[in-house]
């Protein structure tokens, strides 16, 4: 269990995360990377660009 | 090659599709860097490269491209390659590419003008739909149903930001059967293939569709194969469109296809068939790729 960056609500990642995994935040609707591993860390995701997609 | 190729993923946000991929790797003991693509730093003067084969998953069209153009220019083989992603990148590019190659595609005009867009649209009739150049996941893609609609969406283009939203793509609306199709090709054989269903014009799984199995033989076989070597082959997805009796049209192709909701329903287990071929580029120098050496 990590604590939101933008709300403070607890979110709970799966056991095999990865950095750069986008995770949910259950409480305020945030979308939130992934920046650390060991330890676990969570910053805002950055805004999707106009060139992204598939 | 004899002794195990040094591989690196090029990725950005790592989507469901990515984290697949990268568990493929390693669940193969495969030895391979993330390159981080908001991190990754390249010196132009001194043209050193570390690996064989590079595979880019970047959500980013503009960091892929730039990125795979320095890295080939090493020597390394890109997965897909950096004319394959530019082509793919662009829809209008593609679509040069596709009638070129005879493959089907919707009656399609492009202007540079909002007036000049304006003249076209009625050329080609309404309802039509406008699309970006560049862009994904059905993003500012707008079916306008006449002239007022038309105005409105190209007065909103002129006045953001890229250049590229002032080249007007315009394409005749086709009356799908509530659905289009996804084909995946692997090289330029056409792998499997997803219904994307959705009561919204739009059927992009990104948006909501809805994905089901779809048989893959035949003409629409045949069709996607044709688009993929058409724009230079490669780990692609074709996005066609069947008009109501049926006739198939190509509307894109992807170079960084997401197929989160495509295995389930296919029995295909997709990302193993990707990361077969990208290991399989190793043992192949630049240039010569299964596409390549079926032409």
């Amino acid at each position: 269990m990590i604590e939101c960056p933008e709300c403070a609500g607890g979110i709970t990642t799966p056991s095999d995360v990865m950095t750069g995994e986008i995770v949910p935040c259950a409480h305020c609707g945030a979308e939130l990377e992934v920046t650390e591993t060991t330890p676990l860390a969570l910053a805002a995701a950055p805004e999707v660009q106009e060139d992204w997609g598939e | 090659m004899t002794s195990q190729p040094r591989i690196a993923v090029l990725c950005s946000r790592i989507r469901v599709e990515e984290k697949l991929l990268l568990q493929e790797l390693e669940r193969r003991g495969v030895a391979f860097d993330r390159l981080d693509d908001s991190k990754v730093r390249f010196r132009l003067d001194e043209p050193e490269h570390i690996y064989d084969v590079v595979y880019d998953r970047s959500v980013s069209f503009g960091r892929s491209l730039y990125a795979l153009r320095i890295l080939e220019g090493r020597g390394v083989q890109c997965v897909n390659r950096a004319d394959v992603v530019q082509m793919c990148g662009d829809k209008l590019a593609t679509h040069v590419a596709l009638v070129g190659a005879g493959v089907p595609c919707p009656r399609t005009a492009v202007a540079f003008t909002p007036a000049a867009a304006l003249e076209a649209l009625e050329d080609l009739g309404y309802p039509a739909v406008i699309k970006p150049v560049v862009g994904s996941w059905g993003r500012l893609i707008a079916r306008v149903n006449d002239v007022d609609a038309a105005e409105a969406v190209l007065e909103d283009r002129a006045v953001l930001g890229s250049w590229q939203q002032q080249v007007y793509y315009l394409q005749e609306f086709v009356d799908k059967p509530g659905r289009d199709i996804r084909v995946f090709v692997v090289g330029d054989v056409p792998l499997c293939a997803i219904y994307r269903r959705s009561a919204h014009w739009i059927t992009n799984t990104a948006r909501g569709g809805e994905a089901s199995a779809c048989p893959v033989d035949g003409d629409l076989g045949a069709m996607a194969a044709s688009a993929a070597r058409a724009v230079g082959g490669g780990l692609l997805a074709v996005d066609l469109v069947e008009d109501r009796a049926g006739a198939l049209s190509v509307i894109e192709v992807n170079h960084t296809m997401e197929f989160r909701n495509s295995i389930e329903p296919t029995g295909v287990d997709i990302p193993a068939r990707m990361i077969d071929w990208v290991l399989a580029q190793a043992e192949s120098p630049l240039g010569t790729s299964t596409t390549e050496a079926a032409t």
